[in-house]
């Protein structure tokens, strides 16, 4: 008999410790090339956020690495293995969360988790113990008031929980997650949050999510990527995506009843010279607003839905680089 | 263990679960009266029509015949329109993101349905038999022969319904299918002895399914003399054999590559695409 479990690490230990290996990753539709020239990588454990405009190729960037779509051309290693030839073995390593999902409507949330938890038993190993039980999963994902409820009486919050508890039910070490946080109220957002920082600090579990809310990304991620024009424009931490952009400062003032707003290039030494030097007491309600990653981003996507698609990408990567 | 025993088992254990779940919703519970309720009123006002050539109640010969109806009815049709909402709903894609879970999908499918179908059958049979009497229920043979036949037809049918349901897309495009089987039913030998029908439209008869599972049925519960208004004067179990057989085969041979090529388009986006659509349909 195979050994599933055996068959699907030693291709892991291959790689060097990347969960995800992308490299040239090209996917074209007919005429369009959706996705030109993507290459990142993903290390254990780690939480990345691919972020962009809506059609800029995140879902499928992340249905390529799912393995549920054939890709143009390009090298990509999921787990150690190429998406496009992975085994039932591989599949059992991994968990997915799509961005709306209505099945098993008739279904028990206990039940449901309990059914498709038995699949992953077969790969338990003795250092990670599959499936996670019923029980446990709806604690962890908050639901343990609704685990008797037909699935088709959740509200659109708990639902989306629910596709989360499927996706780990097999406790994966590559969890994907495509807007996790659609439709979401501020307190299930945070919730989510709480969950996804669990599964990563406490499971060690990679995870791969996509979004188009910088905030989440923001909060969620040790790294961010960031997807336009059909390649990485930007790769890093939120903080030093912040701070590379952080060129141009605003600055607000008023003098004589009057509101001014400059950009100068050295805040700082504007402020001291040139208002204070020459105007002194006569300015107040001072304020200096550093750019944000968020201002630098949303200029992006603006520029890009407006229809300057390349150059938009190229300028946001010259800023950032 | 075996992670496709395990799968199968999972699979034996959704079809249950599933299986249940159409005795606990209107919906499912109205679709196993309404048919069968229908059916039995009008017989029930037939009652006094006998079969050709014979003084046996037309109304009881249309019993079993109906049952093999059903059969089919089951296997194409109900199979067919599953896979095509399942896959609109993404339960098929869920079953791919498991590990052998498009195994386990189809396992509990099949129990599902069967289950469904020996419902079915069972019915229209008991109160038809109690409606109409000259059913011949004590004998055991006659239910060695519902069994054999039940699961032959099944075979021979739910494979050609996964085939139908992978190639449509929408539920609208059943229509395809329902339609000529309607037509199919229609000169099968269901309501009526085939005999009195000319003999090209015997032949095309021949060649599908219904006709077979429907004399099977009455070969297991229809008295031996009735036998003399079938083709060839005889309840042909070798020709059934065969017919269904042939059925099976070709459907055991074309499901399998269909299914594996629908199950390869699945992603995320052709599901949220698809929805879409229905919405559309919808008029949302």
């Amino acid at each position: 008999m195979e050994n599933p479990v055996l068959a699907g690490r030693s291709a892991e230990d291959v790689g060097n410790g990347a969960v995800i290996e992308v490299r040239d990753l090209q996917m074209r539709y007919g005429s369009v090339d959706v996705l030109r020239r993507v290459e990142f990588e993903a290390r254990r454990g780690e939480v990345l956020a691919l972020l962009g405009p809506n059609g800029a190729g995140k879902t499928t960037t992340i249905e390529i690495l799912e393995g549920f779509r054939m890709r143009s051309a390009g090298e990509v290693r999921v787990l150690g293995v190429d998406p496009a030839r992975g085994d039932e073995a591989w599949r059992a390593r991994i968990g997915v969360v799509l961005q709306s999902w209505r099945d098993h409507g008739k279904w028990r949330v206990g039940e449901l988790l309990d059914n498709l938890g038995r699949y992953y038993s077969p790969y338990s190993t003795p250092g990670c113990k599959r499936p996670y039980q019923a029980e446990e999963l709806v604690e962890m994902v908050g639901l343990e008031e609704h685990a008797g409820k037909k699935i088709s009486n959740l509200s659109g919050g708990q639902r989306r929980r629910l596709d989360v508890a499927i996706g780990i039910v097999g406790r994966p070490e590559l969890l994907f997650l495509d807007e996790p946080t659609a439709g979401f109220d501020p307190h299930a957002r945070r919730e989510f949050h709480d969950l996804v920082h669990r599964l990563s600090d406490l499971e060690d579990t990679t995870i791969l999510l996509t979004t188009h809310d910088l905030d989440e990304a923001e909060k969620l991620a040790d790294r961010i990527l960031i997807l336009a024009g059909g390649s990485i424009i930007a790769d890093g931490s939120a903080d030093a995506l912040s701070r590379r952009m952080s060129t141009n400062a605003e600055v607000r003032w008023t003098r004589d009843g009057q509101r001014f707003v400059h950009a100068p290039a050295d805040a700082t030494r504007f402020v001291r010279e040139e208002l204070f030097g020459q105007y002194g007491e006569d300015i107040s309600d001072l304020e200096v607003r550093r750019a944000t990653l968020e201002d630098a981003y949303m200029a992006l996507v603006q520029q890009f839905e407006s229809g300057q698609r390349g150059s938009a990408a190229r300028e946001f990567e010259e800023v950032v680089r | 263990m075996n992670p496709t025993v395990v799968a199968v088992r999972a699979g034996v254990r959704r079809g249950g679960i599933e299986l249940r779940q159409t005795f606990t919703n209107f919906q499912d519970l109205w679709n196993y009266i309404f048919l069968p309720g229908l059916f039995l009123i009008v017989m029930y006002f037939l009652r006094g029509k006998s079969v050709p050539g014979t003084d046996f109640s037309l109304s009881a010969m249309t019993i079993p015949s109906v049952v093999g109806m059903q059969i089919v009815f089951a296997g194409l049709v109900m199979v067919a329109a599953v896979l095509i909402m399942e896959r609109e709903d993404g339960t098929l894609l869920r079953a791919k993101a498991t590990p052998h879970g498009m195994l386990g999908y189809l396992v509990g499918k099949i129990v599902q349905i069967s289950g469904m179908s020996l419902v079915s059958v069972v019915t229209i049979l008991v109160p038809g038999a109690l409606l109409f009497g000259g059913l011949e229920l004590a004998n055991p043979g006659a239910w060695l022969t519902l069994l054999w036949v039940l699961l032959l037809g099944l075979l021979a049918t739910m494979p050609i319904g996964a085939v139908l349901g992978s190639l449509f897309s929408s539920p609208t495009s059943l229509g395809f299918v329902f339609v000529p089987i309607m037509g199919l039913i229609a000169i099968s030998g269901i309501f009526y002895p085939i005999t009195v029908f000319p003999v090209w439209l015997q032949w095309i008869g021949q060649v599908f399914p219904i006709y077979w599972t429907g004399l099977g049925m009455r070969s297991a519960f229809l008295p031996e003399s009735l036998a003399s208004v079938e083709i060839g004067g005889s309840w042909r179990h070798l020709e059934t054999v065969g017919v269904l057989g042939i059925w099976a085969a070709v459907g055991l041979v074309l499901a399998p590559v269909v299914l594996r090529r629908m199950a390869r388009r699945e992603s995320g986006s052709t599901v949220d695409a698809r929805r879409e659509k229905a919405m559309q349909r919808a008029g949302w």
